[in-house]
């Protein structure tokens, strides 16, 4: 079990048997996120990825662990928003024990996290485990 | 007699299917496919008649070496060159420019002299010169297209001053489509006493190419656009500009006699063509040229001309896609971007999702991206196998994209 807001998610996703309808509903959920303050969008917090520019902000709460994202592509947008469901608000010291290619497989969004560089996904869960193991 | 469909049939890949959707593969601008002669080609050299070349007087190595050699006289064939030891064979234009920039220019330029350059060059004909910007102060000096994308041949020329060394531009323009006249700035330029250097790797592709009409120094083309194998290319470089070049890399082939404490060097071409090269790959390549020869590259011209005119209207026709380059004689490149929430990278997602296989990102041109105030887009580049069925395709699922991102 991943966490109550995934399952929530992947609960979702299910009832979607097409491509079509999981991007839709997707790109719902890139449009329903609240955008990263542009004061955050500067290169220390920027991912590198090829073809769209992604930003990534993680902290510590109390020993938990949150990070803010955006991007201005809308599909990658989406994914964050999946990502943010997947790592929030988990004790620290479990975000390593996130499979993120399983999850996201459940979603039939795996394909995101293959090595193609261009989506920036891959790089986003690198950035996501570095960081909690500082 | 041009048959699409016989064209189609002789590139296996077209018939496989990506996600569930018959493949529509308008990526061409950044690697073409292989028709099975050359797939065939490719697998003849490995199996029956490989080895080492201009190494050996064992009958595989005399093979070989007769296959790969005989390209260069494919080439000069293709390019319309008279003299072929004036083509280099390489892995493709990065590595023919880069060797322009070592083995020419670096040698013969001072801090502040100048490179003249388009804004519409590609990554390759820009960051070698950048190298001698940043080790010998060596001035870059861009010259603007204008809003349609078109590039004004008096511009450049205009541009050369008295420390100008060499105009380096491309023939036609990977992100717009661009054709420039390259034989009007050859002119002018020699005129002012400077070489001209051309960036063919979208050319040579989608038109029939004369270099000795043309009349440049140097001529870059790179085989994996042309049908032809990846890790395969050549560069035209002019007599007169041969003998003013140094060796680029050193090592076997480009030698003729070796001591403790001298070199001589081989006779150009193998002067410029250090180590065992990409055998395989440059006898594929001289398969794919000879394809593309034998359906004429008029005839491809002219079918890429009738997919251009019909996707340019189509696309024209919906006020929702911006095309970046109206150029009236453009090849078929279609950079788009759309209004509303849609960046390249979910576009060519989407598309990807129909089978539709495009590029999204800057094409390694980020000066001419920022110089058309456009970040990413999404670039249809279209070949020889493509059909206006597969151009409705495209423009259906830019529809879903607009239905999806608004």
């Amino acid at each position: 079990m991943a966490t109550e807001a995934f399952e929530e998610i992947a609960e979702t996703f299910d009832f979607l048997d097409d491509w079509e309808d999981r991007y839709r509903h997707l790109i719902d959920m890139g449009k329903a996120m609240p955008p990263l303050d542009d004061a955050f969008k500067v290169p220390a917090t920027k991912v590198n990825g090829c073809a769209s520019q992604v930003w990534l902000v993680p902290h510590r709460d109390d020993g938990l662990f949150r990070f803010e994202g955006d991007s201005d592509a809308m599909i990658v947008r989406g994914l964050i928003a999946v990502l943010a469901a997947l790592y929030n608000d988990l004790p620290v010291d479990e975000v390593a024990k996130v499979d993120a290619r399983a999850e996201l497989g459940r979603l039939g969004l795996n394909e995101h996290l293959s090595a193609q560089r261009s989506n920036g996904v891959r790089a986003m869960v690198e950035r996501i485990g570095q960081f909690a193991a500082e | 007699m041009f048959d699409i469909d016989a064209v189609r049939a002789d590139f296996p890949i077209l018939s496989r299917e990506v996600n569930g959707k018959p493949l529509v593969y308008l990526d061409n601008g950044a690697s073409a496919q292989k028709p099975q002669v050359v797939i065939d080609a490719i697998t003849q050299a490995y199996s029956q008649e490989y080895s080492n070349v201009h190494r050996g007087l064992h009958y595989l190595s005399n093979l070989a070496t007769d296959k790969y050699e005989s390209v260069r006289g494919t080439i000069a064939k293709f390019l319309h060159i008279a003299d072929e030891d004036q083509i280099i064979l390489n892995s493709g234009t990065t590595e023919g420019i880069n060797m322009v920039a070592y083995s020419w220019a670096m040698p013969r330029m001072q801090a502040g002299d100048e490179i003249v350059l388009s804004i519409m060059e590609h990554h390759a004909n820009i960051v070698p010169w950048h190298f001698l910007r940043e080790r010998q102060g060596v001035v870059i000096k861009w010259v603007d297209c204008d809003a349609n994308g078109d590039l004004d041949p008096q511009a450049v020329i205009d541009a050369i001053g008295p420390k100008t060394k060499l105009v380096a531009v491309t023939h036609v323009s990977n992100v717009l489509g661009t054709v420039v006249d390259v034989k009007a700035i050859t002119e002018g330029a020699h005129a002012k006493g400077v070489p001209v250097l051309v960036d063919g790797s979208q050319a040579a592709v989608h038109m029939p190419v004369d270099v000795d009409d043309i009349g440049c120094d140097f001529y870059a083309i790179t085989g994996h656009k042309l049908y032809g194998p990846s890790g395969s290319g050549a560069i035209f470089v002019r007599k007169e500009r041969l003998a003013e070049m140094r060796p680029f890399m050193g090592g076997g082939d480009m030698i003729r006699e070796v001591t403790r404490d001298e070199v001589t060097w081989n006779d150009p071409p193998m002067k410029f063509e250090a180590g065992t090269p990409g055998i395989v790959q440059t006898i594929g390549l001289g398969v794919a040229l000879d394809y593309m020869m034998g359906l004429g590259m008029e005839n491809i011209a002219a079918h890429e001309r009738t997919l251009r005119d019909y996707a340019r209207d189509r696309l024209n026709g919906l006020n929702w896609v911006n095309v970046q380059g109206q150029s009236a004689t453009k090849a078929a490149i279609f950079s788009l971007t759309l209004t509303g929430g849609a960046h390249a990278h979910d576009i060519s997602t989407v598309l990807d999702k129909k089978g539709v296989a495009v590029r999204a990102g800057t094409h390694c041109a980020m000066p001419l991206m920022e110089h058309m105030g456009v970040g990413a887009t999404c670039r249809a580049s279209f070949g020889v196998y493509n059909t206006k069925a597969e151009v409705d395709v495209l423009i259906d699922a830019l529809e879903l994209c607009h239905e999806l991102f608004g």
